[in-house]
């Protein structure tokens, strides 16, 4: 009796932990199958064109030119709005706020925007300064993106900066260092290859959100580097060109879309094997 | 002179960091502002009805949004239903089977689903899961689910690929990341002691997992997932490619439907009168809300649960 219940035990054993398997088999499997329609359709459609020509009208040859510099641009003007204020608000939340109520609030309030959805930053930012301009622009998409950024930097910014040994604070403090001193001549450039990462991370994130663009940026046809009128951006193009019925256009919006997959997933490998490297290096010099 | 400059400088980069604090509480409040003044004609127009009707008609200027809501949240089921199990699945496997040389490879490559643009995964579920869907199993649902009684009426219809069923699928691999990541972090929190304890006792790895990591991690496992969840009640283009955008309430998971930031995301552009943008804009309000008391939520329990373990150790 007691032999049949420890071999019922095992196979339980053996068949909970093969399910458990499957489970992770299962995930990765999914990664690949994306990536790999990624590849094979985009790659099918990418030609020198997709970087020299702006979006066609329907049925004529054209490319993402105009989309990806939009994209670009609205990404890095959010992140230059964004990153400042999110790293400001992290040292406040590592270094001065520590656990002060402030401190805590703003944290939990950051974690609630960190996980809000996209699309509500859009309405947001269409009532803020799309009906005050009276028309749709790039910079309002930029605005969008950056309150996208901000608790994101925030978040990275304070995590990085609490790995930033005490000694550092310490001695820097006995030197008769202002906090303010401490903070940007030691503990920033102890930090930086972290904060670096953050700002990567972050940039690459914003990059390939559509939700908030679809009413800030709006979309736009023609090249266009006026912040101040509608602009085109990859994510939008990606959306349009996909639901259309036009075979053409369906094919513009792969090779969109595995430029957009393809730059974040390199981008957040690389920052991630580049942070753990940094890390094991910063870990055994001490 | 320099130490005089220096301290004038501490309280300009104090007051920029505090400001900076200040300023995510602001941009909380204004976002929750802007939407209630926004949603304010729709709601004192049609107050409980917006949320109990079912006609949708920009035409007639007539909104409720019980289809939007209902395809919400049973999107948001599915996509719980399918993931958590997964996600355990996977948690399990990379902490107690897994060997430490690929482990952190493979947390890292199930992460990495979580950095793809959802606009990725809207063109994926449209032109490759939506027809594969259509061919296989939705007949194989309808033919052997359908004719069911009660359960059946799930899944009945014409196999359009895209719709509820879909939708759900596609955000089941959105969230999967999120809640894996959690609960990876909350059964290597469980202590060693106890592990070894049950081990002593004669346990195989399985009862382990079973009786003493699930029970132990229970309520950061729960955190984790109202956290997918939380992510599932939002997730805008993803399910606006694959859900079909039809405002019409139908029983049956193989329908087009729509959810509210689909809704949103593929309406708001196009709004030709107050009350129709109005209405959009009380549709994100309830969303807000929902996912701000979920997320608080989950953030509570997750909260809780670290500290427990930090105090436990």
């Amino acid at each position: 009796m007691t032999a049949g219940r420890l071999r019922r035990r095992k196979i339980a054993n053996v068949v909970g932990f093969a399910v458990a398997t499957l489970a992770t088999a299962l995930g990765l499997a999914m990664l690949c199958a994306i990536l790999w329609t990624l590849l094979s359709r985009g790659l099918a459609a990418l030609t020198p064109a997709v970087f020299t020509q702006n979006t066609p009208a329907p049925g004529s040859h054209g490319g993402l030119l105009n989309a990806i510099v939009g994209s670009l641009l609205m990404a890095l003007c959010g992140m230059a709005m964004g990153a400042p204020v999110g790293m400001l608000a992290g040292t406040y939340l590592a270094e001065y706020g520590r656990h002060g109520h402030l401190a805590k609030l703003v944290r939990f309030i950051n974690d609630v925007l960190l996980s809000a959805p996209s699309i509500i930053v859009g309405l947001f930012v269409y009532a803020l300064l799309v009906v005050r301009m009276g028309h749709f622009s790039g910079f309002a998409g930029a605005v969008a993106l950056a309150i996208i950024a901000l608790p994101i930097m925030v978040r990275t910014t304070e995590d990085i900066l609490r790995l930033v040994p005490n000694g550092l604070r310490e001695g820097s403090a006995a030197l008769g260092a202002q906090p303010w001193q401490s903070i940007v001549h030691v503990l920033y450039p102890a930090a930086r290859s972290g904060l670096l990462t953050g700002l990567v991370l972050a940039l690459a994130r914003i990059s390939g959100e559509t939700a908030p663009l679809l009413f800030t940026a709006l979309n736009n046809q023609f090249w266009s580097v006026n912040l101040n009128a509608p602009m085109a951006n990859l994510p939008a193009v990606i959306f349009q060109y996909a639901m259309s019925p036009y075979v053409d256009w369906q094919r513009l919006a792969w090779v969109g879309a595995m430029l957009i997959a393809c730059c974040v997933l390199l981008v957040s490998v690389a920052a991630r094997s580049a942070s753990l490297l940094l890390g094991g290096n910063h870990q055994r010099g001490h | 002179m320099q130490r005089v400059a220096a301290r004038h400088f501490e309280a300009l980069f104090r007051w920029a960091c505090r400001l900076s604090a200040v300023l995510v509480l602001v941009v909380l409040a204004s976002v929750i502002a802007a939407l209630a003044r926004g949603a304010w004609p729709a709601l004192s127009t049609f107050h409980w009805g917006f949320i109990t009707g079912t006609r949708w008609n920009p035409v007639t200027q007539v909104f409720g949004a019980a289809t939007p809501i209902y395809g919400t949240l049973v999107t948001s089921l599915i996509a719980l239903l399918i993931a958590v199990p997964f996600a355990f699945g996977i948690a399990v496997f990379l902490t107690e089977i897994c060997p430490p040389a690929v482990r952190g490879a493979i947390a890292t490559a199930i992460e990495l689903l979580a950095s793809i643009p959802s606009i990725v995964y809207g063109i994926w579920g449209l032109f490759v899961l939506a027809p594969f869907l259509q061919r296989t199993v939705q007949p194989w649902l309808i033919e052997h689910l359908g004719p069911l009684p009660v359960v059946g009426r799930l899944f009945q219809g014409p196999p359009f690929g895209i719709g509820l069923l879909t939708a759900g699928l596609v955000l089941a691999i959105m969230v999967l990341p999120f809640i894996t990541s959690v609960m990876r972090e909350v059964v290597m929190m469980v202590p060693r002691t106890l592990k070894e304890a049950a081990y002593g006792l004669g346990a195989t790895q399985w009862n382990v997992v079973r009786d003493v990591v699930l029970p132990w991690s229970s309520r950061g496992v729960i955190g984790g997932i109202i956290l997918g969840l939380g992510r599932a009640l939002g997730e805008t283009m993803a399910v606006t490619f694959v859900i079909g955008n039809a405002h019409r309430l139908d029983v049956s998971l193989l329908a087009p439907s729509t959810t509210i930031s689909a809704a949103i995301a593929n309406e708001f552009a196009e709004t030709d009168s107050t009350l129709y943008s109005s209405s959009l804009f009380a549709l994100g309000l309830m969303l807000f809300t929902v996912t701000f008391i979920v997320i608080a939520c989950a953030r509570l329990l997750i909260m809780r649960v670290e500290s427990q373990s930090g105090a436990r150790t």
